[in-house]
Parts: C-alpha cells; sequence; structure tokens
C-alpha cells in the first residue's frame, strides 16, 4: 500500500524493452496519479500494446523499473500476480473464457483468486452486468453475443476484480462501428465514477471528452504528452501531426 | 470428340459405361480365379456340364458374380441413405459370417468357451485398458506441459521419454519391463508390468496429442486469464484444459480403442487377457481357429461400444461451440 497521498498510481522510469533485437520502449518514464485518465495513441507498431502489456506484467520489461500501486515489478512473480489482482484490462479481442457462461467469466476470478464464496461473487457479477446493461445475457455463452455485447462483458469480467486501475488495449477497433458507441459509453460512465484508466485508442472523441493527458508513441517512444486540447488543436511534433491528419480522413 | 458424344447421347453412354463397370468387374473377379463351385450348390444340373467346361465355368462365374453385385447396387440405390447404411453392414456382415463358416468351425466348442472368455478374458482386458488409458492421461498432460516449458532441462526430459517410447515396439517395450526389471532388483508381476508398458507408450503417443491441444488455444485466453490474477496453474486447469479437451478427446478415443487392441501383446508374458486365453484354450483341442475369430469379435464388439461411447462425449463437450 502506498503510504503517500500523492504517490503515482503507476510509475515507470526509464523503462526498455526489446524482443530480440527489436527495441520495442525506448526510454519510457511515465506517472499516472490516482483518478487520472490517459490516453495512448499513435501508428500501428508504435509500441503502445508493449507499454500497457508491462504495466501488469503481461510482457517482462529489461530496463528502468515498473512501479504500480506501491509494488515494484521486479520479476517476482508473487508481486506481479499481486499487481493484477488491482489492475484490470480489456484486450482488443475480448479473450472471454468462451466454455463458460457470462455469469461464470465474471465469477471465475473473484472465486478462484479472492475465494470469494459463489453466491457472493454472483451478486457482484451480477451488479456489474447490470451496470454494462446485459443482466439479462448472463447464462449464455460468449459466443453467443455480439462483439459489442462482448466487450461491455470484458469491462464487466475485468470490474469485478475491484481494480483500482483499469488498462484498455484498443477495445473498440476489433467492433463493427454501430457497436462502438456501447462500449465508449460504458468507458465515458467508469471514467467519470473516478476510475484510474489507461486507454490505447483512436477514438479521439472519447479523449476529448475523458482524457486529462493524451500521450503519443512513435517508434518505441513517448514523442509528445499534452493535454488532449491542446495535442488535437496544436500538436507539437511533425509525426503527431501527420497521425492526426490522417485520422481525420 | 469423346465428350461430345457422351453429351450427344446421355442414355446411352451410361448404359455403355454400366456396361463397360460389369465387363471389368467380371475381367477382375476371374483374374482373382473365382471358383465355379458355387453354381453347382445352386444349380445342381450344371455340374456335368462345369466338370467338362472348367475355365468357361470360371468365366461364367465371374459374370453371374458381376451381375448379382450389379443387381444389388440397382436394388440398394432405391432405398433411403438409412436403410442403405443398414443394408451395407446387414450384408457384409453376412458376407463375412459365411467367410468363417466356411472353415467348418465347431460352434460347440465355441459356446462351451465363450463364457470363460468373456467373464474373464474380457473383464482383464477393460481392466488393464482402462487404468492404462488413465495413468497415460495423466503422464500425456504432465509431458505436454513439460514439453510447452521454457526450462531446457525439463523439455530435454519430456522429448527423450517420448522418442524412446515412441521409437520402442510396444511388445519389446513389454519384454524389457517384465524381464528386466527384476534384473536391477525390482520384481513386477506381468498384471502391473503390462500396464506400465501400456501406460508409457500410450503416455508417449497422447503426450502429442495433448500438447496440440493446448497449444490450439489462442494465446489471448492465456493472457485473459493471467490479466486477471489467475495463477499459472489455475490458468491451465480453468480455462486452457477445458476448452482443449474438444481437441484432446476424439484423438484419446481414438487411442483408447487402439490400446484395447494392443492390449493383446501382453498375453506374451502370461496375462489372462482375450488374447491369452483365447490361444491357450484353443491349445487344449487343436481348436485354434474358432478361439481366434471369437476373440476378434469380441475386440470388435468391445471397439464398436467404445465408439459409440466416444462419440457421446464428444457431443457433451461441443456444447459451447456455438460461434
Ligand atoms: N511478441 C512479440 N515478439 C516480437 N515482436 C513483437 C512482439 N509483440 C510486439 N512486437 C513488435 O513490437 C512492436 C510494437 O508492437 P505493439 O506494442 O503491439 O504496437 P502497437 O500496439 O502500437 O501497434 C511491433 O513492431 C511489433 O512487431
Ligand atoms: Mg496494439
Amino acid at each position: 500500500m502506498p503510504t503517500d497521498i500523492d504517490a503515482p498510481e503507476i510509475l515507470m522510469r526509464n523503462v526498455h524493452k526489446w524482443y530480440g533485437i527489436y527495441h520495442a520502449l525506448n526510454d519510457i518514464s511515465l506517472a499516472v496519479a490516482p483518478r487520472e485518465r490517459v490516453v495512448i495513441c499513435g501508428p500501428s507498431g508504435s509500441g503502445k500494446s508493449t507499454l500497457i502489456r508491462c504495466v501488469n506484467r503481461l510482457e517482462a520489461h529489461q530496463g528502468g523499473e515498473i512501479i504500480v500501486g506501491g509494488i515494484e515489478l521486479d520479476g517476482d512473480e508473487r508481486k506481479a500476480e499481486a499487481v493484477r489482482r488491482d489492475v484490470g484490462m480489456v484486450f482488443q479481442q475480448f479473450n472471454l473464457f468462451p466454455h463458460l457462461t457470462i455469469l461464470e467469466n465474471c465469477t471465475l476470478a473473484p472465486m478462484w483468486v479472492k475465494k470469494m464464496p459463489r453466491k457472493e461473487a454472483n451478486e457482484i457479477a451480477m451488479h456489474f452486468l447490470e451496470r454494462v446493461r446485459i443482466p439479462e445475457q448472463a447464462n449464455k455463452y460468449p459466443g453467443q453475443l455480439s462483439g459489442g455485447q462482448q466487450q461491455r462483458v470484458a469491462i464487466a469480467r475485468a470490474l469485478c476484480m475491484s481494480p483500482r486501475v483499469m488498462l484498455f488495449d484498443e477495445p473498440t477497433s476489433a467492433l463493427d462501428p454501430e457497436m462502438v458507441k456501447e462500449v465508449l459509453d460504458t468507458m465515458v460512465e467508469l471514467a467519470r465514477e473516478g476510475m484510474t484508466m489507461i486507454c490505447v485508442t483512436h477514438e479521439m472523441g472519447f479523449a476529448r471528452q475523458v482524457a486529462d493527458r493524451v500521450i503519443f508513441m512513435d517508434q518505441g517512444r513517448i514523442v509528445e504528452e499534452a493535454h488532449p486540447q491542446e495535442f488535437f488543436a496544436h500538436p507539437k511534433s511533425e509525426r503527431a501531426s501527420l497521425f492526426l491528419s490522417q485520422l481525420l480522413h | 470428340m469423346i465428350a461430345k458424344l457422351i453429351l450427344a447421347h446421355p442414355d446411352a453412354s451410361r448404359r455403355l459405361g454400366a456396361f463397360l463397370a460389369l465387363l471389368l468387374v467380371t475381367a477382375a473377379l476371374y483374374l482373382l480365379g473365382v471358383s465355379p463351385d458355387w453354381i453347382g450348390y445352386v444349380l445342381p444340373g450344371s455340374v456335368d456340364w462345369l466338370t467338362q467346361h472348367p475355365s468357361y465355368g470360371r468365366i461364367l462365374s465371374a459374370f453371374l458374380i458381376a451381375m448379382i453385385l450389379a443387381a444389388n447396387w440397382k436394388a440398394l440405390q432405391t432405398l433411403s441413405r438409412f436403410q442403405q447404411i443398414v443394408a451395407v453392414w446387414v450384408e457384409l456382415f453376412a458376407l463375412l459370417m459365411l467367410f468363417f463358416y466356411s472353415f467348418d468351425l465347431s460352434f460347440a466348442f465355441i459356446a462351451k468357451k465363450i463364457g470363460f472368455l468373456i467373464t474373464q478374458g474380457v473383464t482383464t482386458t477393460l481392466y488393464i485398458s482402462a487404468i492404462s488409458i488413465v495413468i497415460a492421461t495423466v503422464i500425456a498432460l504432465i509431458g505436454a506441459i513439460a514439453k510447452l516449458s521454457r526450462n531446457g532441462v525439463v523439455y530435454g526430459l519430456a522429448t527423450f521419454y517420448t522418442s524412446l517410447f515412441r521409437g520402442l515396439p510396444l511388445l519389446m517395450q513389454i519384454y524389457i519391463i517384465y524381464l528386466g526389471l527384476p534384473q536391477v532388483g525390482y520384481v513386477i508381476g506381468a498384471v502391473p508390468a503390462g500396464i506400465l508398458a501400456l501406460s508409457l507408450c500410450y503416455g508417449a503417443y497422447m503426450t502429442e496429442i495433448f500438447r496440440a491441444g493446448i497449444e490450439s488455444i489462442s494465446r489471448g485466453q492465456r493472457e485473459g486469464a493471467t490479466a486477471l490474477g489467475l495463477s499459472p496453474s489455475q490458468t491451465m486447469v480453468l480455462v486452457i484444459l477445458p476448452q482443449a479437451m474438444r481437441v484432446i478427446i476424439p484423438p484419446t478415443g481414438n487411442q483408447f480403442i487402439a490400446m484395447l487392441k494392443d492390449s493383446s501383446l501382453v498375453s506374451v508374458v502370461g496375462v489372462w487377457e482375450i488374447m491369452y486365453l483365447a490361444r491357450t484354450q484353443g491349445q487344449t483341442e487343436f481348436r485354434h481357429i474358432e478361439m481366434l475369430i471369437t476373440a476378434s469379435m469380441i475386440y470388435w464388439a468391445l471397439s464398436i461400444c467404445l465408439e459409440y461411447i466416444q462419440a457421446r462425449v464428444e457431443e457433451r463437450f461441443g456444447r459451447f461451440n456455438v460461434r
């Protein structure tokens, strides 16, 4: 537990990551305060996914330090598991478990990681399924739901562990256009309630609406960091203006 | 040119095709050397003619059989698909029985021995196979996880094991375990030796099945579970294996059926399973073929039962596949 009230929820200092000889993260330093909402954007392959996957150690970094909720991710697997209990993650491909019902997807981690009794886990799961507005699908299997519904289940599943931080990796990129809004609405609500969030997304409307800060990445580096209004109106770097002009078309 | 002719005269070409097929089958049967004797049984009056013209008799016999086959084929075409399947099974089964009948078997002897073959032999075969498949499954699971390990020592152990036990004939493994273990001071009974050999051999084959099953589950599933805080073993048991079972069960069922039959090899060390009993019971009265055919039919019947069970289990595990 962090003792200092103002301690950042997530702290990355001079982080480096290589895939073989490929330098995927190059000297990343980033601090995310509690209740802060950060949007990360940048061209494909710039290292956005790699960055947020280092935060819950789905990927191991090789240089610098990462401290999440006061716990340093230093290769100790128990520390990594402790961090993951407090950090929820939503993936582009949902990654729901197809052999379990929606309800079972949501209760799996509370029951096995937090050792919560089934009854309590079911109540919590139903609570969050109501919040993402699909309680009536609880007994169906993921394959029976639309993409947008599946992604909302994935959000509810993460929330059932009552995380202090939520990571989103392009949560709307795999969705049909008409389903993007229902997922973004859920994320906006979550942001309004004060969840600490890091979202990799190219939904600029969402960034404008909720982000405290936009981070632009290119070639494994953080190239630019600014308030969304500032970033969209006057990008400082050439790379970012090029990226934004392509996005608008 | 020929294509044009066929298109212009569809009916004629079909008849010509059927006639050619009939000629081909007749020729094939003639070359196989079918005997004309059966015509003599059906039409006793033709015996004289057949003895005078043996080669004409063979041609006639081949042609008649071809005609019977053709008529049978025509008749089957009028049935529904399900009836066709049943009819083909019944006909072929009848032919098989006729084939066995032609050995001039002593059914009294079979009737006398079959009870013992089933009570003693089938029980032993089934329990040796069942215990072995359970142990083999456990070995395969461990082997598969070891083969997916990044640790070189663990991976090395797993690959050496699978290579050795897939590379040696099962019969050799049975002898080596039964005769070799006592050499190093560990006396082992025939039944445990058989079970050990079957488990180790099939465990090695099934390691590959399990590894492929586990690898068939997308990386996203593991990551989703890990991100929720599940430990690697929880991820394996709660998320990966239940899904991998869909891929693992069908070939595992085949392995079990194969093992049931390979368990006949442990008869060489004197385990009283179906094969051993068939050999020893037949010996006493020089009725080998009776016992071997009976044993074969028992193996077949057991395989059919297992195939049925396997189909049921597959249905059960295919349930969530509604993508
Ligand atoms: N597991 C991996 N092995 C090797 N290279 C990888 C791996 N994952 C990502 N990369 C590479 O790292 C770079 C950054 O990837 P990623 O973080 O996924 O980019 P983004 O999410 O910004 O599109 C890409 O060039 C990608 O090819
Ligand atoms: Mg990405």
